[in-house]
């Protein structure tokens, strides 16, 4: 056979080199926390979560001024009444309206829960950080004091204080951080320890980085996803305990309104107008189960291994 | 192992004592004497009254006296309820909380491990959601609500438990059902997490692939691996069951621990919280602590008191 009918000489050419181009990368890039991000979107739940977050966030906001009545005011003509028209959500024992009081009381639930959890947040990374970074007798003394307030029932303690210092938001807010921090210090220094034997860490020291810049630049960025599940997972946590203290009396004091002295306050005639507890209680469920489901999401996208 | 007993023994002490102190500190800081509240009480019947309950002596001494009747678990009278000491309230008290409180728990052992395990065997099918929408529904709706919610609708519209009181095993039904829902959906998301896990381990892989029986594999391999992260969720267990008491007993009027201790804190009476307080207290260090030691000797990976590797 004669080859040369199939290979011409033109059929051969030489490929005109692509310069650089073949190292360029086409399509964007995927980084950790786009992967993240991508994961969290596609779960549905979460989603969800978010978008009842935000809108509870809205309300709370702009929800008082709506309805056009005040959450203080009585009406002593118009109490007990029934959703309608003219109060969307009806009116209590005193003839306040429901709809202004509950988007009212959302902002100091959603206040509570959200200070507890920051201010846990700071104490424990801070103490959580330090322990686990230094380690060794450091670690051990630090530890040791937070096992024995870990001890400590968190109720019984929250109790006692509100019992005996005035009743009020910054009580409550002081009362719920005095041992919830201990959490976020255990797992902030799990997590440190771990990461603290990393190559990066090494490199930055070689580099002559000091101690407080290696916690701040490395360590502490490292930590951020469990750190913010548990922060997510605190939330709930604080505003289910204020809604408990309130319904033991020692919530926030009148006027004041919070969904947890609502319902209490909505217990006495619950079975002749259920609407005075509903709401408020509807809205703690609501907000817990948004906060639960976006730490879970928030967990579950935030896990490299990706077991669903 | 005497060692770390000894050593837990010796924080749980710590912990102990820090919360009488603190709690004896904060009642003397209290506005208001326990006797304030007394109509027109006349100055000499306060004084005296003040004088036959220590009230006049130097803190330090009224601290000392304290740490020794705790010690001696002598933990005085009550103030409000006069000629009642709060070791008959205790005693009165307390069995009635106990047999709620393992009702509870048994509640919320047994079924929150029966959902976590269908949850897992029939991963993201309907089963699996049913269960997950069960536990996320217990995670979000609080004890006391839920309590009320069961109280409206199976008592007083449907009629088929009683309302309130403590008097049968079915007047327990709805308090103990509100009690363990909670602790049952986390035990419930608990279980199917780490059983989820532990059907990826190569022994289970290799334990269907010889041909043994799916029940046998649940039974045997599954469950008591799975079970872990539940028996360490025990002491909180506790501790939830408990401080749910104080609102539960209070919806359903059954004069348990948490009634008395409620009651004692709307009136102010400070010798009953701080005993009540001490009792709890006590209650709860001692359980996780068991809890603990449970944990090392259900799973013998666990070495209690080997030096923990970081």
């Amino acid at each position: 056979m004669d080859q040369k009918e199939y290979f011409s000489k033109d059929s051969f050419q030489p490929i005109t080199v692509l310069s650089n181009k073949e190292e360029e990368i086409q399509r964007p890039q995927r980084t950790y926390l786009s992967d993240v991000i991508r994961r969290f979107k596609k779960n549905k739940l979460a989603m969800f979560g978010i978008v009842v977050i935000v809108l509870l966030a809205i309300l709370s906001i702009f929800g008082p001024k709506i309805s056009g009545y005040d959450y203080f005011t009585n009406d002593l003509s118009n109490n007990n009444k029934p959703p309608s028209g003219e109060h969307w959500f009806g009116t209590d024992s005193l003839g306040r309206d429901i709809f202004s009081r509950t988007w009212y009381g959302a902002r100091i639930s959603l206040f509570i829960g959200i200070a507890a959890a920051l201010i846990d947040l700071v104490i424990g990374v801070i103490w959580g950080a330090t322990a686990g970074y230094f380690g060794g007798r450091v670690d051990e003394y630090m530890m040791r004091i937070a096992d024995i307030l870990y001890g400590i029932p968190y109720l019984l303690v929250v109790i006692l204080l509100m019992i005996v210092l005035p009743q009020g938001l910054l009580t409550m807010i002081i009362a719920m951080s005095l041992t919830g921090w201990i959490n976020m210090a255990r797992i902030v220094r799990g997590q440190v320890l771990q990461i603290k034997l990393s190559e990066f860490v090494l490199a930055a020291r070689t580099l002559g980085s000091n101690n407080i810049k290696i916690m701040i630049r490395h360590l502490i960025p490292n930590t951020m996803g469990p750190i913010l599940v548990t922060l997510t997972l605190t939330i709930p946590t604080a505003i289910f305990t204020e809604a408990f203290l309130s319904y033991l009396g020692l919530g926030v004091p009148a006027p004041l309104a919070s969904w947890g002295t609502m319902s209490s306050e909505g217990l006495p005639s619950l079975v002749y107008y259920p609407w005075i507890l509903f709401f408020p209680a509807f809205f703690i469920c609501l907000v817990m189960m948004a906060f639960n489901v976006v730490g879970d999401g928030l967990s579950d996208a935030l896990d490299p291994k990706e077991k669903r | 192992m005497i060692r770390f007993l000894l050593k837990r023994f010796g924080y749980m002490l710590l912990s102990f004592i820090i919360i009488i102190s603190l709690t004896f500190f904060l009642m003397k800081l209290a506005p208001g004497g326990p006797f304030t509240s007394e109509e027109n009480l006349p100055k000499e019947i306060e004084e005296k009254l003040n004088e036959t309950y220590g009230l006049n002596d130097p803190w330090y001494k009224q601290y000392a006296n304290y740490l020794g009747s705790i010690a001696k678990w002598d933990l005085g009278d009550s103030f409000k309820s006069r000629g009642q000491s709060i070791n008959d309230i205790i005693n009165r008290s307390f069995p009635i909380s106990l047999i709620l409180g393992f009702e509870a728990i048994l509640i919320a052992l047994s079924l929150g491990v029966l959902l976590g395990v269908i949850g897992a065997l029939r991963h993201n099918k309907a089963p699996d959601y049913v269960a997950m929408s069960v536990a996320i529904f217990g995670i979000s709706v609080p004890s006391f609500i839920l309590a009320t919610v069961l109280q409206y609708v199976f008592a007083l519209k449907l009629g088929w438990f009683p309302v309130a009181r403590f008097e049968s095993f079915t007047h327990t039904i709805l308090p103990a059902l509100a009690l363990s829902f909670m602790p049952m959906a986390f035990i419930a998301r608990l279980m199917r997490t780490s059983m989820l896990e532990v059907m990826n381990q190569d022994y289970v892989k290799m334990a269907k692939a010889k041909g043994m029986q799916s029940k046998v594999v649940v039974f045997r391999h599954l469950l008591r691996n799975a079970i872990m992260p539940v028996v360490s969720f025990l002491g909180p267990l506790v501790v939830q069951i408990l401080t749910g008491s104080f609102i539960i007993e209070n919806i359903f009027g059954i004069p348990g621990l948490g009634f008395e201790y409620l009651t004692s804190i709307t009136n102010r009476d400070y010798t009953a919280i701080m005993g009540i307080t001490a009792f709890f207290s006590i209650l709860l260090l001692v359980s996780i602590l068991l809890v603990d030691l449970l944990y090392g000797f259900i799973d013998p990976r666990i070495k209690v008191g080997k030096k923990e590797a970081h």
